[in-house]
């Protein structure tokens, strides 16, 4: 089922016409940047930078059984949200490892759209297939049928607003909130019929944004059209790597860094994310008997410019390995070195010392609590 | 305007300037763009030894590390201590302000790298 070929998005003819470097991510050819990627990180903490994240994978869970089903095969409970309403998930193994993280939209209580990791679509599809166990619900693969293109940063509800080719908004823009959604008409050309397009208020960044849902076939009208929109308002086309370092400062997990099927959601601080009470769903009964002492996440935060990097070693003072680096980088926005890595619960204590082993060379290095930026609202 | 024909090249993606005896040492606009914005270098100071074929230094970027290699035997006679500052420099202007290390070499040493054009035929680019 894996594509031995990356494959593109439908907006590649856009990237390559913008000059973007490209970069293999999850069986996808992606746009990793476009000139600079530390100058499109700072347009979307200053301004607003777009995204083509159609490499997500979309499913949708469609019937009467549709929160039922979303009940079980994910950590948390999904059939109470609002409609409109967005929730971050998690779909687990029996053993309690996490083998995606999701952001589940409920459209109504007979509908709703999960969105994947593009890594993960396949491994998502066969848990959720195994996991309607007679239910009456069903479950498609539309990552072909749906583009999405996110628009991020304080100056994105800006360029929606004037994005003339989208209007009737179920809810105004002014009033849609964070992990929200709504429904709009897009027109993708002068006298075309509208089509439906989905808005959520949701994002991967740290900063206000939203994530635009498209038909595939109508993704480059809708890429030119906040383009346009977005000139007077400083949006820049951005890439992963810009995406990756402001996920990392708002504290955000990758799949495949911080989250895995080896790593349960407590021990990376996603607690939140499983349903408490009577709720059976798959992973529950692994989880009520974790053992103590396995590692958690942490933040650490260095001085100078070296930075630890996924796969590097941990040490305490004594030099002892008691972790490792899941993400890092020189922090553009905060001008030192951040990570997030797996340590033992012994040295997890906010405020302590350990150092990170750079290429041989002990940087030392401050557990920090997590995220390490936060936007002023 | 450097003239880029007249630089030496390596495989690992070095430039290479002779003026005399002393060579400057940079990394091509390719290197410089494979790596992204570049935020941090630890380059060899001055008096430091190296041997062709070496990693002397390393070149960061947010997203990757990238390894200096020693292009030909020789002793350090500066580095680009402005690159602390403003590293940037590296992806700005690989071929001049962000140029690495000058070394002391044997001239003769250099006449052996690639010549531009054996470069971009590694590369796959052309002029």
């Amino acid at each position: 089922m894996t594509h031995p070929e990356p494959r593109f998005t439908p907006l590649r003819e856009r990237h390559e016409a913008l000059g973007a470097s490209f970069t293999d991510f999850g069986g996808w050819s992606m746009p990793v940047r476009y000139t600079s990627d530390l100058a499109e990180h700072r347009a979307v903490r200053e301004a607003a930078g777009i995204f083509d994240i159609s490499h997500m994978a979309e499913f949708l869970v469609a019937g009467p059984d549709a929160g039922a089903f979303l009940d079980f095969a994910l950590s948390g409970r999904l059939s109470t949200i609002a409609d409109d309403q967005a929730k971050y998930s998690l779909v687990l193994d029996t053993t309690g490892g996490i083998v995606d993280d999701v952001i589940v939209y409920r459209q109504h209580a007979e509908r709703f759209i999960v969105v994947a990791n593009a890594g993960n679509r396949h491994a998502v599809a066969t848990a959720f297939a195994e996991r309607i166990q007679g239910r009456d619900v069903r479950v498609e693969d539309w990552t072909d049928r749906i583009a999405l293109i996110a628009v991020q940063g304080p100056a994105s509800p800006a360029v929606l607003a004037d994005t003339t080719e989208i209007s009737g908004w179920t809810t105004p823009l002014g009033e849609l909130g964070y992990y929200r959604m709504a429904h709009a008409d897009f027109v993708p050309s002068p006298g075309a019929e509208p089509v439906p397009v989905h808005i959520g208020r949701t994002g991967y960044t740290g900063e206000d944004g939203f994530e635009v849902f498209v038909r595939t076939e109508d993704a480059l009208a809708m890429w030119d059209a906040l383009r346009r929109a977005g000139e007077g308002h400083g949006l820049v086309p951005a890439g992963l790597a810009a995406r990756d370092t402001l996920r990392l400062e708002a504290g955000m997990p990758l799949y495949g860094h911080e989250l895995s099927l080896d790593v349960s959601p407590v021990q990376v601080g996603l607690g939140r994310a499983v349903a408490r009470g009577d709720d059976d769903f798959v992973g529950r009964s692994a989880l009520a008997v974790e053992a103590a002492g396995r590692p958690v996440l942490v933040g650490l935060a260095a001085e100078g410019r070296r930075a630890g990097r996924a796969g590097y070693a941990v040490r305490d003072e004594n030099g002892a390995e008691i972790g490792v680096v899941t993400s890092g980088a020189l922090s553009p926005t905060l001008g030192h070195p951040i990570a997030m890595a797996l340590v033992a619960p012994d040295h997890a204590a906010t405020g302590g010392t350990l150092s990170i082993d750079v290429r041989g060379t002990l940087v030392p290095a401050t557990v920090t609590e997590l995220p390490f930026y936060r936007r002023t609202k | 305007m450097t003239d880029l024909n007249t630089l030496k090249y390596t495989a690992e993606h070095e430039w290479v300037a002779l003026d005399g005896d002393v060579a400057t040492v940079g990394i091509t606009d390719y290197a410089a763009e494979k790596l992204g914005d570049v935020v941090f270098a630890e380059l060899p100071a001055a008096g430091t030894t190296v041997s062709a074929g070496q990693v002397c230094g390393e070149i960061e970027s947010t997203k990757s590390v990238g390894e200096l290699y020693a292009p030909v035997d020789g002793e350090v006679v500066e580095a680009n201590t402005a690159l602390d500052d403003d590293p940037s420099a590296i992806n700005a202007d690989p071929f001049g302000d962000g140029w690495l290390v000058k070394l002391r070499v044997d001239p003769g040493a250099v006449a052996g790298l690639l010549d531009r054009v054996a470069y971009l035929a590694l590369t796959g680019g052309a002029e």
